[in-house]
């Protein structure tokens, strides 16, 4: 079956939507964040790849010798890690101070506003 | 809005989202097809420019302007974080307690953390031929610093860490990116244009201008996340509420 990973890349998205959704703790909703994110990877990489196909570098294979999964999807996956990781932790001290000013996690409780 | 009913609200979003996309999954090109017609242009032109590792010549030559965004994403958001997880007027610093660690943890970690060093150096510095390159390298290297937490305590993390030159560091790793690619104009070329020669293939010094922009994302992304870790580190160990007093004198 040729488009299960595509399948599974959609099934990732939504997942992590249902549990942003759902969630009654703000880090768990950073977390269901980030799978909707590396549903994107899934999604690339499914994109790119070529059966029989091995990585872009060819410091110990011939150019040509054999078929070579796309790179451009690969670079894009790699910064999006990256960045992920810092946006991830970004948000994590919006909920450290959330914490502190309000004394809970729970979206459904931050309701009213405070100076 | 009441739980039921935003479920509803998800499950006619969840339902028409995922209609959209298997109708347009069963319209890709099959998974694992030949017809990659970026992907051998891209190929085409990192072993035309003398780079072995494709991955670094997309992101560091014919892409190098995305990625000058993308560094500036990271770069925004270890500001951001700097700004919100910094002492406020009603906490307090306390100083970091010497902890006991178990002796084969500290034995093991210590052994970790040069060769960790060594193997994100390495990674760095090969980015242009093997996997790796500055993003992967630099939270290595970062992650080696942090063994020593583990090894003895924060004390001893903290004094190999002065925070304020990491954050220099990393404002230099962005500098740098931008520098490198601003030199490209003084040789007439277009901003991030690759105007050192290319070297013998499969070199350390091959690549033109990739292993410097690897360099210098290598600093930053060091820096950034040694910077990252060490606000949250402050908030955990170091800095404490000072409000509860203030309201038991009130």
């Amino acid at each position: 079956m040729s488009v299960l990973p595509y399948l599974c890349a959609g099934w990732l998205f939504l997942i992590g939507c249902y549990g942003l959704a759902t969630s009654r703790n703000l880090i768990h909703a950073v977390g269901c964040l980030a799978v909707c994110q590396s549903a994107t990877y899934v999604l690339l990489l499914a994109v790119g790849y070529r059966h029989g196909g091995t990585a872009p570098v060819f410091s110990d294979i011939a150019p040509g010798s054999r078929p070579v999964v796309d790179p451009v999807v690969q670079a894009l996956t790699l910064t999006d890690i990256v960045i992920g990781a810092t946006v991830t932790a970004l948000l994590l001290s919006l909920v450290i101070q959330i914490a502190k000013r309000h004394r809970t996690v729970d979206p459904d409780e931050l309701s009213e506003l405070r100076g | 809005m009441s739980m039921r009913l935003r479920l509803w609200v998800l499950a006619a979003g969840v339902l028409g989202t995922a209609t959209l996309f298997v109708l347009a999954c069963a319209e890709l090109p099959g998974f694992g097809g030949t017809w990659h017609p970026y992907g051998d242009r891209a190929v085409h032109a990192a072993l035309a420019r003398h780079t072995a590792n494709t991955i670094a010549s997309v992101n560091f030559d014919q892409r190098a302007l995305d990625t000058l965004g993308e560094e500036s994403i990271l770069f925004g958001s270890v500001l951001g974080t700097l700004v919100l997880l910094r002492q406020t007027r009603d906490e307090r610093r306390l100083p970091p307690e010497p902890a006991r660690v178990a002796p084969p943890v500290r034995r093991y970690a210590l052994i970790a953390l040069p060769v960790t060093l060594l193997i994100g150096l390495y990674v760095v510095a090969h980015g242009q031929l093997s996997p790796g390159g500055g993003f992967q390298g630099g939270v290595v290297v970062a992650t080696s610093l942090h063994l020593l937490y583990i090894a003895i305590d924060y004390r001893a993390l903290e004094r190999i860490r002065p925070v304020g030159l990491y954050e220099v560091a990393d404002a230099a790793g962005e500098a740098g990116y931008l520098l490198i690619g601003a030199a490209a104009l003084l040789t007439g070329a277009a901003f991030l244009t690759n105007f050192l020669p290319y070297g013998t293939f499969n070199t350390l010094s091959s690549g033109g201008t990739v292993p410097l922009l690897n360099a210098a994302i290598g600093v930053e992304v060091a820096a950034g996340i040694v910077v990252l870790l060490a606000r949250f580190l402050d908030q955990a160990v170091e800095i404490v509420s000072g409000r509860d007093e203030a309201e038991d004198e009130t």
